[in-house]
């Protein structure tokens, strides 16, 4: 496979996780706000942070934390390099440089999706409309994931979307975890808020999917420490840190070139699997994150040296195609 | 077979005081516009031609509401499929447009497609032993069937391609030769495009969304598939690769997403399952060797569909600053390590002026007279002709011998004294760069405007493929003028596109009996 088709789907697969991920997002803080009572809402601000958008939208809105304006600038903002709307046009503009890789079916929801998303995510600011909107768009993304499943062979295509996708995902869970375990914590009232524990961390849970399978596996109730263990160390759920680096490992496994990368990836796996979250503070989980999500860019600075940009010109002796 | 006889004298659809009728109505043949044209589907008196009597008969039971409908379907499904084409806009840069198709087909009968298609064989033989020659011998010259003076003013001519073999001798592999219909229902070759002609993934497409607006007339009308084109181009580029090479590598080359075939490029490499690559995929080894960077390293490419211009192939040949190209390509292909199709300097008979010497270059190599006419064309640095040219600027019309896509073109009939002017300057200036040719009143065909069915102007662009053997696609692109009166079928000028259909007329008959 091309090198600058790799990068492209990995980067396409990327933009689809992250489009769903911004609406999970949006959709979970929503039915949050509604649950908690109005003094103990965390606001809207969590969600800039998670986004790591911090900088960007303090330029931007001049300190107005309000719903309509956070939520106007993740779904809808043109000029925020991270929101929904950028992301899902920067995935079909990658689409179709490599329509002719991927299935019809998978360019035309891709397609749709775009025209979608630019066509009703006003509705994304109006309490009434803004769940059936981001209803559909995880819908959409969701589809988008099976058909790439169920209709791509398996091999280097499949491959770099999967890289991109668990690496987009790792990425985004771990965020949802730091940024709303630090707001529990650090919460002023923390005794007041105690009563609510559990539904913030329910909330948490959904905005990944993660509420059912949650009480299957660990059979406890919804807390803390749990869900943080649960999200980032569990082996099976899709949307954990831990799976999400199985998943890359496997690929990698395939892949020519990939040992310096399992190596990193199977020292990630292990410091999370080494960590008791139960006795950590909310200080060491930050740190524990924050080093996580280092480990995470290296990962993809280093898919990116090996896979996309880093041969040398070619000399008379070809590398020999490798068997799959 | 006249269907039409009963019906109610309106054939308008969109206009909101006629709809409550409409949807009762019948579409009424007889009042579509007879005109001074030559109509591809009705013949005078509103009797269907050869081969288009299913299809008239279909649309009629259909009615005009039905119809905008259908063509809202179409719409939308050319849009959900994403075919579109890319134009250059001053200020926005390039824009990404949804493909336009008019959904009621253009329809040629396949006993008179067979002779069309015997014609551009035979076009396309002769046009690539010219351009062999050329590169060669030049016998074309020494007999004094081509002027030399002409081929020394080309502006296609590449001196970097003298004395060179391409494999099996062919140098133009894909042509689009433009065909025009006149008022008397003669079929003109308009001009032959040997560089990077686009327009097939169109045709292919168009096929596709037509299918699925009207899915029950293709059971009943003798239709004949267009779809066998991909694998015929990727076998016809398959066997150009060095004889040795076992399994060799094809792939397309792209300027880009910016470029405005850039969605034919990836739709060919999808279905021919190529590598669709650009020129920062590839580099050319000491040995001479095309390689392309992929995950597992480098590769070797032995075919190379190259959908790029000759001068932005090679920075160390052509153009320095091409950032498009591949630095050695050139030396790879000379050196018999790569194929390029088309060749680099193909072009050299991709120009208005050689263009007036296919008729004579049928009869020089294959010694047979041109089964299809060219348009009359007068050589603006023939003293004689050029006089004749500029004392009826008004009636001719002016096009420059190197350009394409329509643009730097005089409509006499259309233009101003001073634009008149303006040529007649130029062509003083410059006279080998232009031709002219009496305006040929393009043959119209049923079209669906915000008015009604009208007639409106079209061409027909067939893709003809030179291997070991020479092949002509079932049918073509049809384009088509959406303005009324326009002669202009140019997708980046607003014209329109149809699917076109060959029509076996002995299976459609058969059918229309049982």
């Amino acid at each position: 496979m091309l090198s600058r088709v790799a990068d492209n789907l990995y980067w396409m697969a990327r933009y689809l996780e992250r489009t769903e991920n911004l609406a999970r997002l949006v959709d979970a803080s929503a039915s949050l706000m509604l649950d908690l009572p109005q003094r103990l809402s965390p606001g809207w601000q969590p969600l800039i942070t998670i986004t790591g958008n911090q900088q960007q939208y303090a330029e931007f809105a001049r300190g107005d934390y309000s719903e309509k304006a956070v939520v106007k600038f993740v779904v809808a903002e043109p000029k925020n390099s991270g929101s929904m709307l950028v992301s899902i046009a920067r995935a079909r503009e990658i689409a179709r440089t490599v329509r002719d890789i991927l299935p019809r079916a998978v360019w035309e929801q891709i397609n749709e999706l775009h025209l979608y998303v630019g066509e009703h995510a006003v509705e994304a600011a109006g309490k009434r409309t803004r769940h059936g909107f981001l209803e559909h768009v995880i819908e959409c993304t969701q589809r988008l994931t099976g058909m790439l499943e169920g209709i791509v062979s398996e091999g280097d295509a499949l491959s770099f979307l999967t890289l991109g996708r668990n690496i987009e995902r790792a990425d985004m869970t771990s965020r949802t975890v730091d940024v709303r375990s630090a707001a529990m914590m650090a919460a002023a009232n923390l005794e007041e808020l105690r009563p609510f524990e559990s539904v913030l961390w329910m909330s948490v849970l959904r905005s990944l999917s993660g509420y059912q399978m949650y009480r299957l596996t660990t059979r406890e109730r919804v807390h803390g420490a749990g869900v943080v263990r649960y999200l980032l160390a569990d082996e099976h759920f899709p949307r954990a840190c831990v799976c999400c680096l199985r998943r890359v490992g496997d690929v990698l496994h395939r892949l020519p070139n990939s040992a310096p990368l399992l190596r990193r990836v199977a020292r990630m796996r292990r410091a999370i699997h080494h960590t008791q979250f139960e006795t950590l503070g909310q200080g060491e989980l930050h740190e524990f994150i924050d080093r996580l999500q280092l480990s995470l860019a290296r990962t993809n600075d280093e898919l990116a040296r090996v896979y996309f940009v880093g041969h040398n010109a070619p000399s008379a002796t070809v590398t020999p195609i490798r068997v799959a | 077979m006249p269907v039409h006889s009963a019906a109610p004298p309106c054939y308008c659809t969109a206009t909101s005081d006629c709809q409550s009728l409409a949807n009762s109505m019948r579409i009424a043949w007889d009042e579509y516009p007879a005109a001074a044209s030559f109509d591809e589907l009705i013949a005078p008196g509103g009797v269907p031609r050869p081969g288009a009597s299913a299809l008239i008969e279909y649309l009629s039971g259909l009615g005009p509401q039905e119809l905008v409908t259908r063509q809202k379907a179409a719409d939308v499904a050319i849009r959900s499929m994403g075919i579109t084409f890319t134009v250059y806009h001053e200020e926005g840069g390039s824009i990404d447009r949804a493909w336009p198709l008019d959904i009621i087909p253009r329809v040629i009968a396949l006993e008179e497609w067979r002779r069309i298609e015997a014609g551009l064989q035979q076009r396309a033989r002769a046009l690539n032993l010219f351009i062999d020659d050329i590169y060669h011998e030049q016998r074309i010259v020494r007999d004094g069937v081509f002027p030399r003076q002409h081929l020394a003013d080309s502006a296609n001519f590449r001196q970097q391609c003298v004395g060179i073999d391409p494999p099996q001798g062919v140098w133009a592999h894909v042509c689009g030769s433009d065909l025009v219909r006149g008022a008397d229902g003669t079929m003109y070759v308009l001009e032959d495009n040997l560089r990077v002609p686009s327009g097939v993934s169109y045709m292919l497409e168009n096929r596709q969304v037509v299918k699925r607006v009207f899915p029950e007339v293709f059971d009943a009308a003798g239709i004949m598939p267009v779809d066998e084109y991909p694998s015929q181009l990727y076998d016809m580029l398959r066997a150009l690769a060095p004889a040795h090479v076992e399994h060799p590598e094809v792939v397309v080359l792209t300027p880009g997403i910016y470029n405005s075939a850039y969605f034919e490029h990836a739709y060919l490499a999808q279905q021919m399952g190529c590598e669709l690559v650009e020129g920062s995929d590839l580099a050319v080894g000491e040995d001479d060797v095309v390689h392309m960077r992929t995950i597992d390293g480098w590769q070797r490419v032995d075919v190379i569909y190259r959908r790029i211009d000759d001068l932005f192939l090679d920075p160390e040949v052509f153009r320095a600053d091409s950032a498009l190209g591949v630095p050695g390509l050139m030396r790879a292909w000379r050196a018999g390590k790569v194929a390029l199709a088309n060749a680099p300097g193909a072009g050299v008979a991709d120009d208005k002026l050689v263009y007036t010497f296919v008729p004579a270059m049928i009869h020089y190599y294959l010694d047979q007279d041109a089964i299809l006419p060219n348009v009359p064309s007068y050589l603006c640095c023939e003293p004689a002709q050029r006089e004749h040219v500029l004392a009826n600027l008004a009636t001719l019309v002016v096009k420059p011998a190197n350009e394409s896509g329509g643009y730097g073109m005089l409509m006499g009939p259309k233009s101003s004294a001073g634009e008149r002017a303006q040529f007649a300057e130029l062509i003083a200036q410059n006279p080998r760069n232009y031709i002219a040719q009496p305006v040929i009143s393009l043959s119209t065909t049923p079209t669906l405007v915000d008015s009604g069915i009208e007639p409106r102007h079209l061409d027909l662009r067939p893709f003809i493929l030179s291997g070991r053997t020479v092949q002509v696609t079932m049918g073509g692109l049809t384009r088509v003028a959406m303005r009324k009166g326009s002669l202009v079928v140019n997708s980046s000028q607003g014209g329109g596109s149809k699917d076109t259909w060959i029509v076996d007329t002995s299976l459609e008959h058969a059918i229309a009996r049982s």
